[in-house]
């Protein structure tokens, strides 16, 4: 929470150097397991054929997926955690991951058939919820009140469900199945094409957040103090608000629903010693890459041969950690 | 210098004004006080400042320039306004909340310079918050994190400061410490604009007081030409003596007991 430059070189180099390792772990261990050299010659094309496509076509893109999901989550929760002045805002509380499953659900029930249609619907879904949050907000309060924008985002999420129980009542059984396998989350299944329209977007997304992460830092002691300090308070709200929620929107179209990464692990980050939100960005987006790839490394492994969702296995990990947390709050 | 003219406020779906029609203006050197019971709009002027409500009819000028023609950040290097009340969402150290008091000074993304550190220097032996900058905000107490924030406000460096209660949570030895702070501010050249329900301090530090009563001025001068027992018994429906303090010759109020029936008023 700071101007200045803050040190930790060990904080960064631990980051980076357990995000490489799960990377290359990712990569590493499946069906047919590879030695870490045996990765880096495959991602340079060396080696045997199907060692190539493994690593290239199937995994890499894998794990680059759920690296990207990963940073796009915890990035939008640590920016809406500052400007909602609320350690329990995450981004699916803004109606967003309710509005991307409709999305995704109509596009399921409809019968979508190519690949590239449900994303699409999904984040067509996710943008409509969180303009209609806001058009909620501020309808009722005139001003971006923070606790206006997250109880109307709580209401769009309350209302995106209830659509999609009534949606999915009378859907037939394999549909219902697609439709709910997609809100577990997942990665399988990654394409480069999708990936690097999804680095795209969660780069240009992480660094317009970042570009307001001054301004966030002082959102975070409350309104009138960050008016005292020079902040256009609605307006820097409402713009890390919209560019958040357009992040995690993305990140739900590619993956569907990853719960609790947006809500952990800034915290985790927080708790290492980081505070100004520039910093605070920059560590989620590593820890968030890291836990998504970890967590998407135990769904595939844990019970061979199947998959368990990722979603189920980011809230598995999230338990004992808000266990601790409170412990240490207490 | 902040001078208020004429100013009118209205909250959303309220029938009266907030401010009817408030004038008063805070010169550079001399300490202004805002006194006047909860609920006269004495907190309502400092968030028409800041333009966190909208201003009816009437002007606020900072340093000459209309506030709400002013860029928040240019506002912000005008005057350093500490407000009412303030919960930081997550814990942070001292030293870094302090340097928050530059962000009205940054550019986009420049560097942290060494006029900044200078600032927050000065800043923090000013508000005398030495002994606190390596603790984080939750290890805190009331008054310890009002001190903060006023350190936070002065490495604004602002030719002049606005502060809504800054006293509230203070023991006396800080409480005090604020007003001699203030004291010397204004005699540094400072225009200090001050909120306070302090009215005997505020006698002894204040060059001029402004009474407000129910969002219009009811008295306005130095301590003298307001500390009076009629005009403040009308003001705060409560029966009162006015002495002089037999230690310090300023003069002092005493509210008396065994009034009933007093009325109603609104509160925050």
């Amino acid at each position: 929470m700071t101007l200045r430059r803050g040190g930790r070189p060990l904080l960064w180099l631990g980051l980076s150097v357990a995000l490489v390792a799960l990377a290359v772990a990712g990569i590493a261990i499946g069906t047919i397991a590879l030695s870490p050299g045996a990765v880096w010659a495959a991602l340079l094309g060396r080696g045997d054929a199907t060692t190539i496509t493994v690593v290239r076509d199937l995994r890499a893109p894998r794990v680059a997926l759920a690296a990207l999901v990963g940073a796009g989550l915890a990035m939008s929760g640590a920016a809406l955690q500052g400007i909602l002045r609320n350690p329990l805002a995450e981004p699916y509380l803004l109606g967003v991951s309710g509005g991307a499953a409709v999305g995704a659900v109509l596009a399921v029930v409809a019968g979508a058939t190519s690949a590239g249609l449900v994303p699409l619907a999904a984040f067509a879904g996710a943008v409509l919820a969180v303009s209609v949050a806001m058009v909620v907000a501020r309808a009722v309060g005139g001003r971006a009140d923070p606790r206006l924008l997250l109880m109307a985002g709580v209401v769009v999420g309350a209302f995106a469900n209830a659509a999609i129980m009534i949606v999915l009542a009378n859907a037939p059984a394999d549909t219902l199945r697609n439709a709910t396998w997609w809100m577990m989350g997942s990665v399988a299944g990654a394409e480069w094409s999708g990936v690097r329209w999804l680095a795209l977007y969660i780069a240009a997304g992480g660094l317009l957040l970042v570009a307001r992460a001054r301004d966030v830092d002082v959102l975070s002691l409350g309104e009138d103090s960050a008016a005292a300090l020079g902040v256009r308070v609605e307006q820097s709200t409402r713009a890390v608000y919209l560019i958040a929620a357009l992040v995690a929107a993305a990140t739900v179209s590619a993956a569907g629903l990853v719960g609790f990464v947006g809500l952990m692990v800034p915290h985790l980050v927080r708790a290492a010693g980081v505070r100004s939100h520039r910093s605070l960005l920059a560590g989620s987006a590593i820890a968030g890459a890291g836990l998504v790839i970890g967590a998407d490394l135990l769904a595939r492994t844990l019970l061979p041969p199947a998959e368990l969702p990722l979603g189920a296995v980011t809230a598995l990990l999230g338990v004992p950690f808000f266990l601790a947390r409170l412990r240490t709050l207490a | 210098m902040i001078v208020f003219e004429s100013l009118v406020v209205r909250y959303p779906r309220a029938k009266t004004p907030a401010v009817r029609g408030v004038s008063l203006a805070a010169l550079a050197g001399r300490v202004t006080a805002v006194v006047g019971p909860n609920g006269s709009g004495k907190s309502t002027l400092v968030r028409a400042l800041l333009g966190r409500v909208t201003i009816e009819s009437g002007t606020i000028s900072v340093s000459g320039a209309d506030a709400r023609t002013l860029a928040p950040r240019e506002l912000a290097r005008r005057v350093a306004v500490v407000p009412q009340r303030e919960t930081p969402a997550f814990p942070a150290p001292v030293r870094d909340l302090v340097a928050l008091g530059r962000h009205p000074h940054a550019h986009g993304l420049a560097r942290w310079t060494e006029g900044d550190e200078a600032a927050v220097e000065r800043a923090i032996v000013e508000a005398g918050v030495g002994d606190l900058v390596e603790r984080s905000s939750d290890e805190l107490s009331g008054g310890e994190w009002q001190r903060v924030r006023i350190a936070r406000a002065l490495a604004q460096e602002a030719p002049a400061l606005v502060l809504d209660e800054p006293t509230t949570f203070l023991d006396i030895a800080h409480e005090m410490a604020v007003f001699e702070l203030l004291h010397r501010l204004a005699r540094k050249g400072t225009a200090v604009l001050l909120v306070s329900h302090q009215l005997n301090l505020v006698a002894r530090f204040a060059d001029e007081i402004v009474l407000l009563h129910r969002g219009a001025v009811a008295a306005a001068g130095s301590p003298l030409d307001v500390m009076r027992g009629d005009v403040l018994e009308q003001v705060y429906e409560w029966p009162l003596v006015v002495t002089r303090d037999p230690a310090v010759g300023a003069p002092s109020l005493v509210p008396l007991r065994g009034h009933r029936g007093a009325r109603d008023t609104p509160s925050h």
